[in-house]
């Protein structure tokens, strides 16, 4: 049986299982702590920082950190809200992301931070990096523009024989998410749309197929990211 | 009538845009008519006058600059009114416009006057348009804050009618801004 430990959030008391993930942790408490490269069920990466938080003063990746007894944690504060914002804009200045031409907007985890934490325009420049777009596979597109190199796809997409269908290419800030041109040629339709679920932006994007959500019934177009989880 | 406080002056202009965040301004519906009690309009095209005749305190901008005569125009804003707006995406980030911005510039001239596929017979002369009256294009899209100095942004493609109208009003009353989450739009 586990071992369960108290710890609080904002002062708030709460409970889990010791070990647990602190995201998951919070959202047992009906906490919501923001995550972008995180995602439920693939091993965590602590890459994106949007949910940082202050672990007994000091900040800590919330997806990377497992609670235990006593924690006393900081989320919902102006400081860690202004470094998320700050974090989301940055992303926005460093991609080219140009939302009304983008099939995952309204249904966009970035996008949907964006408009959590109100950001009007980035408050850094723009840097209009040279990208491309790889449309010439078969059942998936790839938009570099609005790549945030988060990962996800490569630590939670493969085929049956186990084979990862992405992979990343180059170093530092030319890092590229590739798709693997064999293994994602024979993937199933079921796949290609868990790889566009995966992908939090619109950097994968399922051929053949779109725009079957209408404006208005997309995810993010009424309810806030993370309030289904906050109560 | 006497001590009816001045209306605030408003301009407002398209650079390169779609004329969609001026159709959105249209969608505070019979608001309208209380927004003329509150403004009066200068250079607009919703009043047609093509010259500032006065100082405005409010101007909104939509569209980027793609040309040399938006910059003009954008800067003949800022010179003119105390309070630049830029409204909507493209106005926010160069938007739509700004997608040919890793494209060569000779590249997209040649394939919108020369190859692509729907020129056809229709320039048999092969001719760049390069009359002297014509806009120079620049070489990429620019966001509107990257020319002049920009005090407010309404995003959204377009921006909320509500969105508009909130920002119009709490500019011109004074009054604070209200965000509620529906109004605040990439798309």
């Amino acid at each position: 049986m586990a071992t369960f430990v108290k710890f609080t959030i904002d002062g708030k008391e709460c409970m889990a299982a010791e070990g647990t993930q602190l995201v998951e942790a919070a959202k047992q408490n009906d906490i919501y702590i923001p995550t972008l490269c995180n995602y439920e069920g693939i091993p965590p990466k602590g890459s994106c920082r949007i949910c940082t938080v202050n672990i007994n003063g000091r900040p800590a990746t919330a997806c990377t950190t497992k609670v235990s007894e006593g924690m006393e944690i900081q989320n919902n504060t102006e400081e860690l809200s202004g470094f998320r914002k700050a974090v989301v804009e940055m992303l926005f200045a460093e991609g080219n992301h140009f939302c009304p031409s983008c099939e995952k907007s309204g249904s966009c985890e970035l996008q949907a931070l964006a408009y959590k934490y109100t950001v009007l325009v980035p408050a850094f420049p723009y840097m209009n990096p040279a990208r491309d777009i790889e449309a010439w596979h078969p059942k998936l597109m790839k938009d570099h523009n609005r790549c945030i190199q988060c990962k996800r796809c490569i630590r939670g997409i493969t085929n049956a024989e186990g084979k990862s269908v992405f992979a990343f290419g180059k170093r530092g800030h030319n890092v590229m998410i590739n798709i693997d041109p064999e293994t994602s040629k024979n993937i199933n339709d079921e796949l290609a749309q868990k790889a566009m679920d995966i992908c939090p932006v619109g950097a994968i994007i399922r051929k053949e197929i779109g725009f079957k959500v209408s404006i208005g019934k997309r995810k993010y177009d009424k309810q806030p990211i993370g309030s289904d989880i906050e109560k | 009538m006497g001590n009816k406080p001045a209306k605030k002056i408003v301009a407002t202009a398209s650079l390169a845009g779609c004329f969609g965040c001026h159709m959105s301004f249209l969608d505070i519906d019979e608001r309208i008519l209380d927004l003329i009690e509150l403004v009066e309009f200068n250079k607009s095209p919703i009043d047609d006058i093509k010259k500032f005749t006065k100082h405005c305190h409010i101007g909104l901008i939509e569209g980027g600059c793609c040309n040399d005569e938006n910059v003009h125009n954008l800067k003949d804003f800022r010179k003119n009114c105390d309070i630049l707006v830029s409204v909507g995406e493209c106005a926010i980030m160069g938007g739509l416009p700004a997608m040919r911005n890793n494209v060569p510039l000779k590249e997209c001239l040649e394939e919108a006057y020369l190859d692509g596929p729907t020129v056809t017979d229709a320039n048999p002369g092969k001719i760049i348009p390069n009359d002297p009256e014509l806009p120079k294009i620049l070489n990429r899209v620019y966001p509107c804050h990257e020319i002049v100095k920009i005090d407010y942004f309404l995003p959204g493609c377009p921006p909320r009618a509500d969105l508009i109208w909130n920002a119009l009003y709490a500019l011109v009353t004074g009054s604070d801004l209200k965000l509620p989450y529906e109004v605040i739009k990439f798309d």
